[in-house]
């Protein structure tokens, strides 16, 4: 009964905050309800034995990419944005595809089978979160770690070039 | 215990919630947080699946989708700061430059 009413709750909070997120006027109140949002979603990932990621959803969501939406939401000061309309002309299009697409989705995992167990866990192996998960991280998945790596590397330049001011030749 | 299915139906409509909040915005920054909305849904996902079938590598392909948002968002707010450096708008219906 405990964890249904515990699920229940942060359930209904993750769906109540993320229409607040869409729905909001100004930009600023939208990155701060998704705060809120991704605190719910951590304590879902203690609720599901994954610690660390619950540890990185705050540090990397909440801590690194929340301050930048509000850096970029506060640079470009739209003032203007708190007047006028909300949603493009075509808004009506857009919520038949998005409902259209939840009720294909819920009817398809209504018929859903689990697939074979797999033989890492925390339950399996007696070890804690994190060692499973280095484990697996630095044997089977070092090489696509590597690429993640690239992959920032390739976001910071990226950055850089995109936002610095051209210089006049 | 709670089934499995109630996370992946929770993933389901905040999935769709962002879907919605996608199409149907004209502010570039939440089309942007839309997208990470979406991201975090498959994430809920992959670690109830990581949670019941017992296996670890849901946990490690949502911490890869965690990089793949990090980086998104930086490359995507240096985007839109060259977008509003040449346009002055943050809004997509006043973008159609590149019309066909």
């Amino acid at each position: 009964m405990l964890p249904e009413l515990f699920f229940g709750y942060f359930a209904a909070a993750i769906i109540i905050f993320s229409l607040i997120v869409v729905t909001r006027r100004n930009p600023v109140h939208s990155v701060l309800f998704m705060l809120i949002l991704f605190f719910h979603i951590a304590a879902l990932y203690l609720f599901l034995d994954a610690e660390f990621l619950a540890a990185i959803q705050v540090i990397v969501y909440a801590g690194a990419i929340l301050v930048l939406f509000l850096f970029v939401v506060l640079l470009l000061n739209l003032k203007e944005e708190t007047l006028i309309r909300r949603y493009i002309n075509q808004w009506p299009m857009g919520v038949v595809f998005a409902v259209g697409l939840f009720i294909l989705m819920f009817i398809s995992v209504r018929s859903f089978l689990a697939g074979p167990k797999g033989e890492i866990s925390s339950v399996l192996t007696g070890q804690s979160n994190v060692t499973n998960l280095g484990t697996v991280l630095y044997t089977e998945y070092l090489f696509p770690f590597e690429i993640a790596s690239l992959v920032l590397l390739v976001a910071i330049i990226g950055a850089i070039v995109l936002a610095k001011k051209r210089l006049k030749s | 215990m709670v089934p499995l299915q109630w996370y992946i139906w929770l993933a389901t409509a905040v999935f769709a919630i962002g879907v919605l909040g996608f199409l149907t915005r004209r502010n570039i920054i939440i089309m942007f947080m839309s997208i990470e909305l979406m991201l975090n849904a498959v994430n809920i996902s992959l670690v109830s699946f990581s949670h019941y079938l017992q296996d670890m590598r849901g946990q490690i392909l949502s911490l890869f989708v965690i990089t793949v948002a990090a980086a998104e968002a930086a490359i995507g707010l240096a985007i839109i700061i060259a977008l509003f450096r040449n346009k002055a708008t943050a809004h997509v219906d006043e973008m159609a430059e590149t019309k066909g």
